[in-house]
């Protein structure tokens, strides 16, 4: 089945009915790599929240399509309370695993914590506490968490925001590996460098909304932020 | 001199109402235990200090009432305002703290009032100290509030086993665990029923201004030195238990109140275990 997994329809986000972005419209399938762009306050983080059912649309459609609502790992811009919580990294990946009305974890949310350890190169830190690890191992942890969730889809919301360029490129491999195993990705990134290099798919949120390929949006002018709306 | 005090507590374990109070203490100390975490790391302390405050004045009320089993009025009461309080916060985040030390210092004015007003008892000011301090309120428990403590206490430990998963993943990341599907909304309800729960039932041991102590200090002594959330959960449960006890043992041997002294054992042994994770930088896990 190559449908599209989400679509989004006339799409206006906002709280309490302030409107913080118009008109979007925009269609993952699976295996897309699609980044969003835009500038700070523009309303990305709103649209992830958006899509996970944290939010409600002000108005317009998400239409749920080869994937369900819950089918989808997400990693968030880190809360502070999660700095000092004290909790084993393992503890954090197998919560992943989590469904309603299922108490407690099975062998095979087990196996699966395991299969994901190994999967992002964690086994090196993984006997460490959470809060002892760097930014790029939490994120790394996060991520194995995310992956417990699905197989489908990823939301990743600044993913490498505040690691250093090595852990960055590790980070942006790691994203890509996942990508190419047919997990469908979609991305918040200030680095546009990367996301033209990475992503097949451009969602560019502010005053004038873009979506479409990556080709589409260099041929308008790469860099380039204001794009006319159709 | 050892001799004595062992002298003393043996005659004091051998009756009864102290056998109870015993068996209470421990069932309560174990259950006020289990939410610190997730009170402390959530943000929800404010919440746990208004409702011990709405408590004492259910506890007013329950007194002017002349109430036998007060229990079952101030767990109603208490109960009811956990709800209020977590729906308010949540909805107007930036006058929630200011709600709460609305309300919690107005149920503590109003339940003085009350009292004060009303009371048919012929020591008010000991009545009152005994519902702050929680001084001998332990000892003095009906047998249907000894059946209802136990029963309580029971409940809460099975909620909070099969919800031990949730409640880790709704204090570590509520968003995510919303994302996955789960219904924290519903989870954070549990959590603030259970809180009030806690608080009834801690009301008798330390009484109403001692609560948080006995809620928050297991947990964040446990976080000094462990490492996962699981040792957190049973070193604080360890941690509740002994110094519950000590604190009791303390009480009858040196005739203090029984709620300030587990409160000081508390504080020893947290400030024992903060020098510990300084030294040895915890467990690891
Ligand atoms: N919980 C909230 N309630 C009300 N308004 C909010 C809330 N969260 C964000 N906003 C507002 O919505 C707008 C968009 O915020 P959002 O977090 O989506 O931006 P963003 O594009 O992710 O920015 P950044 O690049 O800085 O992460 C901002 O103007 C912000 O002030
Ligand atoms: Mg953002």
């Amino acid at each position: 089945m190559n449908g599209f997994q989400i679509s989004c329809k006339n799409l206006n986000l906002g709280y309490d009915n302030h409107v913080v972005a118009k008109n979007i419209n925009f269609e993952v399938n699976a295996g897309d790599y699609l980044c969003i762009v835009g500038e700070n306050g523009s309303g990305k983080s709103t649209l992830v929240k958006t899509l996970l059912s944290l939010n409600k649309p002000v108005s317009g459609e998400i239409i749920f399509g080869d994937v369900k609502r819950n089918e989808i790992g997400y990693l968030p811009q880190q809360t502070i309370i999660q700095k000092d919580f004290p909790a084993s990294v393992r503890e954090i990946i197998i919560s992943g695993c989590q469904k309603p009305f299922k108490p407690f974890y099975t062998k095979n949310d087990y196996k699966r914590c395991e299969e994901n350890i190994e999967r992002l190169n964690i086994t090196s830190f993984v006997k460490k506490s959470y809060r002892d690890l760097s930014g790029g191992q939490q994120q790394r942890v996060l991520l194995a968490r995310a992956l417990c969730a699905t197989e489908k889809m990823l939301l990743l919301d600044e993913p490498v925001a505040g690691l250093d360029p090595i852990v960055t490129e590790e980070m942006y491999n790691i994203i890509e590996k996942l990508n190419r195993e047919g997990i469908t990705i979609i991305m918040i990134s200030h680095d546009i460098k990367s996301a033209l290099k990475y992503a097949n798919k451009i969602l560019h949120v502010g005053p004038n909304v873009f979506f479409g390929s990556k080709d589409e949006y260099l041929k308008l002018g790469h860099g380039n932020l204001v794009f006319s709306n159709k | 001199m050892n001799i004595e005090f062992l002298e003393t507590l043996n005659l004091y374990m051998n009756l009864p109402f102290v056998q109870n109070a015993i068996i209470v203490a421990i069932l309560i100390s174990l259950c006020s235990s289990l939410l610190g975490v997730t009170l402390v790391l959530k943000r929800f302390s404010f919440i746990g200090d208004g409702l011990s405050h709405v408590a004492f004045g259910a506890m007013a009320i329950a007194m002017a009432l002349n109430f036998v089993d007060k229990m079952f009025l101030l767990l109603p009461i208490t109960i009811i305002s956990a709800i209020l309080l977590l729906k308010s916060g949540r909805k107007a985040k930036m006058s929630g703290d200011a709600q709460i030390a609305l309300v919690s210092v107005g149920a503590l004015a109003l339940g003085y009032l009350i009292i004060n007003r009303f009371s048919k008892s012929a020591n008010i000011s000991a009545d009152v100290c005994t519902t702050l301090f929680g001084s001998t309120s332990i000892l003095t428990l009906t047998k249907t509030e000894v059946n209802v403590c136990i029963i309580l206490s029971v409940v809460v430990v099975i909620v909070y086993i099969l919800f031990y998963n949730k409640i880790f993943a709704v204090t570590f990341d509520e968003n995510f665990a919303k994302g996955i599907g789960l219904n924290t909304e519903f989870y954070n309800l549990l959590i603030a029923i259970v809180i009030a729960v806690i608080i009834v039932l801690a009301m008798n041991l330390v009484g109403s201004l001692l609560i948080s102590a006995l809620i928050i200090f297991p947990a964040i002594s446990a976080m000094q030195i462990c490492r996962s959330f699981k040792q957190v959960t049973i070193c604080a449960i360890i941690y509740s238990l002994v110094t519950t006890i000590l604190g009791l043992m303390g009480a009858i041997i040196f005739d203090t109140p029984v709620g300030s002294t587990i409160v000081v054992v508390e504080i020893v042994i947290f400030i024992i275990f903060y020098i510990l994770g300084k030294i040895k930088g915890g467990i690891v896990a």
